[in-house]
């Protein structure tokens, strides 16, 4: 058996593991990273960035589409068409782009890449099963970012016509009709994106409203949108199995139980840290519930082990898997580094998009904290009238005291790229004074925040 | 300035108001955070009341003796900042992102048993002027993480300077922190029992006891459960076996060997239980049986890397001092190297203890069951004793024996301990056979 000595040994190359290789390497780290799969994880492959792309395509199409009829600006073209085999390839190459990207990082920081599903033997040792049988890797420092999957549910489980978001993203054809089972960020996304393609979609969701972890005023925009698409939005009803003949889609709504059509059932309730498959069993490590347990260091209970990702907690995003990278190979390097990240964005890539960041205004109605809230319409904002879509705001909750943004969110097409302003604005400790005596460009969208600031403080001048 | 509240925290579940029972404070007095203001009593505990933020006190709420209602209002204080009155306070905000900074005296035992810090009179040390009049850890803002307000840039700068930024005063808007807020800090000397320049260690690790750990722990715990140990100390003068063992040193050390005190005590030993068998036993307690042993195999308590082993030097009576002391290198060797095998690591019929140099004035040795006795040594040290009518510098030694109560009566024990006493102060003994 082949054996492999280290002073870092990363285990998953997505966001989080890929970036805390290239970091420990950069600090001159001898460092290995392992990953069943490929570079770049769920996020570079069968996440964030293929769902970005099918959305974009989605947005093409549909704007081809309407040039073929009558239109506001008078555009005039032939009848769209698509071949999403096409587009398949366009976004493969874009993943392949990104990941190899990432093989060149890795080089250039001078780690070695094994690729096998590794298991642990001890603390400080793991087997990797490679192509080329086991490779044991001795390491010094252990970093756990095995991520997180797609939960399955009981009565639906994955196969045949039931798929998850990974097989989604993938698809040959566009689907006649797609029935979206959960009607979180990743089922609207996907469903939004088919249903521009071309798809009938049906959002089945159990709670009263999609979006949930939402203020309705923020998902109001979206539902709105939605219903303009036709996409069909099932609330309080539970997904109940395939009906007998394997065909069909078995809902349950209060008491009414209704077979729906599908081609394809996308069921996306939700991920769970992968815990399995990499002897988390032998370890013993403490848990938090279904995630590891970490410290302000990202270290497990496991001297030298640590665990960063999807792994660890909520929020499950890459950027913060990519901070908590970063974080622990520093500590590794002998840093004097803590965990004291306040503001981490959570970007939701619906119709129209939707940015939070920091306490929402119910969270601040919380005893102890008075705040003011104060949103400004793009229905009032020059760039968004120019760029057809005036749907959404901009929000900032604030303390009344001194004027501290404690929370900002918005929802509007375009906003994804104000969540950078906005994460700015919080970790620096703005207050709204701050943001409203920045000069904002004009005209854009960013203006909306700059207006939001000033009518915090009833100083607001365009409306 | 603005004015901060204090107000009646919640005292205990289902208490609604509690008695005033002492005011450490009185109008007028600069008080910092953390000091304690008043002391109130419910029917279960008295509990201390200190001051979230640093500043002056304008205002009590009543006397000594009124009852006061929880959440209504305790005393008044003038802040550097805002305050608290009107509108939120940053301390209410921190109270609200959940940061254990609070004092809540409801929480946790009542502890009335809390040093109070000096109070009363203005303290000395309290709020020494610095930064022109600015005092330090005023009511410090906190953002809606529950962090102190600072850009991430200072809070990098502040962790690499082991500044904890909960103690900086803030001079922009809403308190953040600037990097010429830390330039102050940095420049101005801490005042007297302030925070230290040290950070707090937060860190907490399990060790999983498993291996020799776990088998020690088994062990001691098994001895200490099972046996009633009773430990005789005694003094003992060693001046002439010190003697006797540099002088054969000087002449042997070279071609024989260093002896050190060990071999000395194992024939000590050897002499006290052939008078003493009981003492050189196993008592199997769960058969109720004491089987004596003509062998004398000394078991001798060793640290290793990995902990505590007990290497057995066998046949102890049928060693010389040189072969005895060559024994016992080479069982120390072997065990911490961890080659020592399963035969020299058991087996013995009584036990030393000895911590060598680290030796203390005295041990409470635990015994190596099934055994029935165990010799600690301890440090050897000049010491005066009164001989001859006066004081005069002796070597001495103290010897820490247990014993099994069980089997071993107090009397045999102190028989034994005297014995050995005897036959460490006069060495030639010894060696005479008798």
């Amino acid at each position: 058996m082949e054996e492999i000595d280290c002073t870092v040994l990363v285990i998953g190359a997505g966001p989080g593991g890929y970036v805390c290789a290239i970091r420990a390497g950069q600090l001159g780290l001898d460092t290995v990273i392992v990953d069943a799969a490929y570079l770049g994880g769920t996020c570079l492959n069968i996440g964030c960035i293929p769902s970005k792309a099918l959305i974009h395509a989605g947005n093409e199409f549909q704007k081809a589409s309407a040039f073929s009829t009558d239109n506001a600006l008078g555009i005039r073209t032939g009848e769209a068409s698509i071949d999403l085999s096409a587009t398949m390839k366009w976004k493969d190459a874009i993943v392949t782009r990104l990941t190899s990207g990432v093989g060149g990082l890795l080089k250039k920081a001078k780690v070695r890449h094994v690729a096998g599903r590794a298991r642990f033997v001890d603390g400080k040792t793991v087997d990797v099963e490679t192509a080329d049988g086991i490779r044991r890797i001795r390491a010094g420092h252990v970093v756990i970012a095995a991520g997180s999957e797609p939960v399955e549910l009981p009565q639906l489980p994955f196969g045949g016509k039931v798929i998850s978001s990974a097989e989604a993203l993938s698809l040959p054809e566009v689907p006649e009709r797609l029935a979206v089972v959960g009607g979180g960020y990743i089922g609207l996304e996907i469903g939004t994106a088919y249903r521009k393609l071309g798809a009938q979609v049906t959002v089945i969701e159990l709670g009263d409203r999609i979006l949930p972890q939402y203020d309705a005023a923020l998902t109001k925009p979206v539902a709105d949108r939605l219903a303009g698409l036709g996409v069909e939005v099932l609330t309080g009803a539970g997904a109940e199995g395939l009906s007998q003949d394997g065909e069909k889609l078995r809902v349950r709504i209060g008491d009414e139980l209704r077979e729906i059509e599908a081609d394809r059932i996308l069921v996306t309730v939700g991920r769970r840290p992968v815990t399995t498959g990499w002897g988390l069993a032998e370890l013993g490590l403490d848990m938090d519930g279904r995630f590891v347990r970490i410290d302000d260091r990202c270290r497990t209970s496991m001297r030298d082990v640590y665990a960063i990702g999807d792994v660890t907690g909520e929020p499950m995003l890459a950027h913060r898997a990519m901070a908590q990278g970063v974080l622990a190979a520093e500590v590794i390097a002998g840093g004097n580094r803590r965990w004291d990240h306040g503001a981490i964005p959570a970007v939701c890539f619906v119709d129209p998009e939707i940015v939070s960041v920091g306490l929402s205004p119910e969270e601040a109605k919380a005893p102890g904290i008075a705040a003011d809230v104060a949103m400004f319409p793009f229905a009032a904002n020059g760039r968004a009238m120019t760029e057809e879509d005036d749907a959404g705001f901009v929000r900032v909750v604030c303390r009344k005291s001194d004027g501290l943004l404690l929370g900002i969110q918005a929802v509007g097409n375009g906003v994804s790229e104000l969540s950078a302003a906005f994460s700015l604005a919080m970790e620096m400790g703005a207050t709204a004074e701050d943001v409203a005596a920045t000069i904002h460009a004009h005209p854009t969208r960013g203006e909306s925040f700059q207006e939001a600031a000033l009518r915090v403080l009833g100083r607001g001048l365009h409306v | 300035m603005g004015t901060f509240v204090i107000k009646m925290p919640d005292v205990g579940e289902g208490v609604a108001e509690a008695e005033l029972v002492e005011w450490s404070v009185k109008p007028g007095d600069l008080i910092r955070e953390d000091d304690i203001v008043a002391a109130v009593m419910t029917d279960k505990a008295t509990v201390e009341i200190p001051a979230p933020v640093s500043g002056t006190v304008i205002w009590l709420a009543g006397e000594i003796g009124d009852q006061i209602a929880v959440g209504a209002e305790l005393m008044h204080m003038d802040v550097e900042g805002e305050g608290n009155r009107p509108g939120a306070a940053a301390v209410r905000l921190r109270e609200a992102a959940g940061v254990a900074e609070e004092p809540q005296p409801a929480s946790g035992p009542a502890s009335p048993q809390t040093p109070a810090a000096p109070q009363k009179d203005p303290p000395k040390s309290a709020l020494t002027p610095h930064n022109g009049d600015r005092p330090r850890a005023v009511a410090p803002s906190r953002d809606a993480y529950g962090r102190p307000i600072a850009s991430p840039a200072v809070r990098k700068r502040a962790r690499d300077a082991g500044i904890d930024l909960r103690r900086v005063t803030g001079s922009g808007p809403a308190g953040r922190i600037t990097h010429a807020d830390l330039d102050d800090y940095t420049a101005s000397p801490e005042p007297e029992g302030a925070a230290s320049e040290y950070m707090r260690e937060t860190s907490m690790e399990d060790i999983k006891v498993t291996g020799l750990r776990r088998k020690i722990a088994e062990r001691m715990d098994a001895a200490n459960r099972h046996i009633p140990h009773i430990t005789i100390v005694e003094e003992v003068d060693v001046t002439a076996l010190e003697d006797l063992r540099q002088r054969l040193n000087g002449e042997h050390a070279e071609r024989r060997g260093k002896l050190t005190v060990l071999p000395f005590i194992m024939r000590a030993i050897v002499r006290a239980v052939s008078e003493q068998p009981a003492l050189n036993a196993h008592f199997l307690d769960e058969d109720n049986i004491i089987r004596r042993f003509g062998a004398v195999h000394i078991g001798i308590a060793t640290q290793t890397p990995n902990g505590l082993m007990v290497p057995v030097v066998r046949h102890a009576e049928a060693m010389g001092l040189w072969e005895a002391a060559a024994e016992i290198g080479r069982l120390a060797e072997a065990s911490r190297s961890g080659s020592a095998t399963r035969e020299e690591l058991s087996g013995s019929t009584i036990s030393i203890s000895s911590l060598g140099p680290l030796g203390a004035l005295a041990t409470t040795p635990i015994i190596n069951r099934p055994e029935v006795a165990i010799v600690g040594i301890n440090k050897i040290a000049t010491r005066p004793l009164w001989l001859d009518g006066e004081f005069k510098p002796r070597q001495v030694m103290n010897i820490s024996c247990s014993f099994d109560h069980r089997v071993i009566d107090g009397w045999d024990a102190a028989v034994f301990v005297q014995k050995l006493k005897a036959l460490l102060e006069a060495p030639a003994v010894m060696f005479v056979e008798g």
